[in-house]
């Protein structure tokens, strides 16, 4: 079972900022999923990107100048 | 079998660049999934049918930017139609004042709102006249003054296929530092071009026109290094983005996306530019066949139809749009037999671009209007040239 705790989550400021991020990471061949913002996390924006927390300063750099990156939090 | 070219049981489309007909069947799938299958409001909420929607607007908008040469698929901004996109920067770019210049080709869609600006007050625009249809970049650059915000060029004429010299002017403007909007109605997905290199700041497109996505589709594209905090919305309201906040996002392309887009057009849309990219040739054949098909039409139509006019040169005909009068006969008159009698579709009168008919020595009668499409044959051509035989032989007997 994989703890809740071994994900992040990347928040954009918008839905397209977050597809673009989506195919930032895909073409670098980052692991990620498109997932609905959890309740937990306040944002706005109805989608965010699941990364696996170990891959959490590889995305932050890479996404970090993209606009509209907000912030990664756990999950 | 199919049946022959202009019988009632197959109609003959020569109406392309008002809207392109038929539409690639992968467009009309795509608008049925969309409505069938989807459905979610895209960009507004986390759930999957949302999500889906997102997907496909962002794919939409994946394509027009590849297409038009744009890295950071950000820059495009979807609007209802070309109009809608023309007004958005023209609008956006000229609240505060300031001088704008535009040629003496435009359609309606830039030179209305250019003048009611101008007839509100603290706007003033200067219209360079385009002998023969194309505009002198010198005489161009000699319009811009220090004061000048905005030049407006339509690329190609929706009335006689003329193109500006769009890469001239935009040299220029870049050198005076002046914005350049290029009018791409009825050039996007048919005469390639490459914001990376190409120096325009925004491109206004249709989608329903050479794209073969659905109507109700169209955009601007920026160019990466154009300014968008100089471009006012249009519009404010809800975007999916920055919920918290009473004021519009100042990011794109929220900014100008207020309101719930048009998804099912924006799927049909991004199959049309997948369609024109699965064409041999892609862009570039689509201008080569339109190309060709237009000068098939006009060699023909010299040698065979009495009394044919057509007032553009046919060396500058570019985007198998032409137009043509015969001797002593009411466009309306031309276009009503073409339709009852032939089954031919076209547009008879001004084509909402006055400005372009006075250049051109048509106005106010206005002109008959072929606009071909990828799907038109030369077959149809031919037909077509003998009903214009026929009508023109119906004048000459009174």
């Amino acid at each position: 079972m994989i703890l809740q705790n071994s994900y992040r989550v990347v928040l954009f400021k918008s839905v397209n900022q977050t597809m673009w991020a989506e195919k930032i990471l895909r073409e670098k061949g980052i692991p990620h999923k498109l997932i609905p913002v959890p309740r937990q996390i306040s944002s706005d924006c109805g989608v965010c990107l699941r990364v696996e927390s170990g891959q959490e300063e590889h995305v932050r750099n890479v996404l970090v100048n993209v606009e509209g990156f907000m912030e990664i939090v756990p999950l | 079998m199919n049946p022959p070219a202009g019988t009632p049981d197959k109609l003959i489309y020569f109406d392309n660049a008002a809207t392109t007909f038929p539409k690639p069947q992968a467009v009309v799938d795509a608008v049925v999934d969309y409505m069938t299958r989807i459905g979610g409001n895209p960009g507004r909420s986390g759930h999957q049918l949302s999500i889906d929607a997102g997907e496909i607007v962002f794919s939409a908008r994946e394509a027009v930017a590849s297409l038009f040469g744009v890295t950071n698929p950000m820059r495009v901004i979807f609007c209802s139609n070309a109009t809608d996109a023309l007004n958005l920067a023209i609008q956006g770019m000229l609240h505060d004042g300031g001088h704008a210049v535009t040629t003496a080709m435009e359609h309606n869609s830039t030179i209305r709102p250019l003048r009611e600006l101008e007839r509100r007050g603290g706007v003033e625009v200067t219209v360079v006249p385009s002998p023969g249809g194309v505009v002198d970049p010198a005489d161009f650059e000699k319009a811009l003054r220090s004061d000048t915000r905005l030049a407006v060029v339509n690329h190609a004429s929706n009335a006689f296929g003329i193109i500006q010299p769009l890469g001239a002017i935009g040299d220029i403007c870049r050198r005076r530092g002046v914005v350049l909007l290029a009018d791409c109605a009825q050039t996007a997905g048919l005469v390639p071009i490459d914001m990376k290199k190409d120096p325009v700041d925004i491109i206004a497109f249709a989608g329903h026109k050479g794209l073969y996505g659905p109507t109700g589709t169209g955009g601007l594209l920026l160019s990466e290094g154009f300014d968008h905090g100089m471009m006012r919305p249009l519009k404010y309201g809800g975007t999916g983005s920055s919920s918290d906040s009473v004021y519009q996002p100042d990011f794109l392309p929220d900014m100008y996306e207020s309101g719930t887009l048009n998804a099912a057009g924006l799927s049909g849309l991004c199959a049309g530019i997948k369609y024109i990219f699965s064409l041999q040739e892609g862009v570039r054949g689509i201008h080569l066949r339109k190309k060709d098909l237009a000068a098939y039409f006009l060699a023909r139509a010299e040698e065979r139809v009495r009394g044919f006019d057509p007032p553009a040169s046919a060396s500058l005909v570019e985007t198998g749009v032409i137009s043509f009068n015969i001797e002593g006969m009411e466009p309306s008159d031309v276009a009503y037999h073409l339709s009852d009698r032939y089954n031919i579709m076209c547009r008879a009168g001004l084509h909402c671009a006055p400005m372009a008919h006075r250049t051109m020595g048509t106005f106010p009668e206005g002109a008959v209007r072929f606009s071909f499409g990828v799907f038109n044959t030369k077959d149809e051509i031919d037909y077509a040239i003998s009903a214009l035989e026929e009508i023109s032989a119906m004048k000459e007997a009174g």
